[in-house]
């Protein structure tokens, strides 16, 4: 098989504790993955940050700090598209519109932004919530690398 | 990964220079240490120097937005400087630079900010 054909399809799988200190272990375990494709430093800097925020709103929202919760990321190769799911167990979203308006946030106590979901709609291509109260989150993004060896050919 | 912090006075300006990575593991040391500083008489206005931060996300926004709040409500301002690319697009993204300005470097904005206290 050719580079290009074992890049075709590829994928991973990563499931770790709902910690804080894993948030940076997660984007740059994803951003390692996505290398092959070989992604400009902004590219990365993106998909590091989206990573980033699906984690920490597993974290915070979906367990409620509660770090005996699990989070789990998948990864997934198509030639030169990359799709990242991001998936907890947690306690879901009530409302989704609400939550994905810019600035909204369930936790002002926290400081939190309330900009997780504007940031991840805007440096990802596609970007999908499924959420079901009590049973929990999973977060699905897709970005086409393009390559920086597609600059020189 | 980690976050340092290192903080200068310049008069009554706080420079914070960050290196490494802003996130929400990292948020709750900079809240801490900079409502320490900000409580402090010595502190009137802040000044966050960004050229060592490698990564942010929207954990940092909301960090630094509750800071300016404590900051203005004590009569003071605060200003960014010196962000790479990446951070700057999130503070853009963010509509921070509606509320406190941007400058190239921390010369730059600890000669605006004097000019105003």
């Amino acid at each position: 098989m050719s580079e290009e054909q074992v890049l075709a399809h590829n994928f991973m799988t990563l499931t770790f504790a709902a910690k804080s200190e894993n948030e940076s272990f997660a984007r740059i375990t994803v951003a390692a993955f996505i290398s092959q494709l070989d992604p400009t430093m902004d590219e990365l800097s993106d998909l590091k940050t989206v990573v980033s925020e699906a984690v920490t709103n597993s974290i915070i929202h979906g367990y409620d700090s509660d770090s005996t919760g699990t989070v789990t990321i998948t990864a997934k190769i198509e030639r030169e598209t990359v799709t990242i799911t991001v998936e907890d167990r947690g306690q879901g979203i009530e409302d989704l519109d609400l939550a994905k308006e810019p600035l909204y946030t369930s936790k002002p106590e926290l400081e939190r932004s309330g900009m997780g979901f504007t940031i991840m709609e805007n440096f990802m291509d596609e970007f999908e919530v499924t959420s079901e109260p009590g049973v929990g989150t999973s977060i699905r993004m897709k970005k086409r690398i393009e390559s920086k060896k597609a600059l020189y050919k | 990964m980690n976050l340092q912090m290192e903080m200068e006075h310049h008069r009554q300006v706080l420079i914070v220079r960050f290196i490494g990575e802003l996130d929400h593991h990292t948020a709750d040391q900079v809240r801490m240490k900079l409502d320490e500083a900000i409580h402090s008489q010595q502190t009137n206005h802040i000044v966050l120097s960004l050229k060592d931060l490698q990564f942010m996300d929207s954990s940092g926004i909301g960090v630094i937005l509750g800071r300016y709040k404590l900051i203005k409500s004590k009569g003071g301002k605060m200003a960014v400087c010196d962000a790479t690319p990446p951070v700057f697009r999130l503070l853009e993204m963010s509509g921070l630079f509606k509320i406190m300005p941007i400058y190239e470097s921390e010369s730059d904005a600890l000669s605006s900010l004097e000019v105003v206290s």
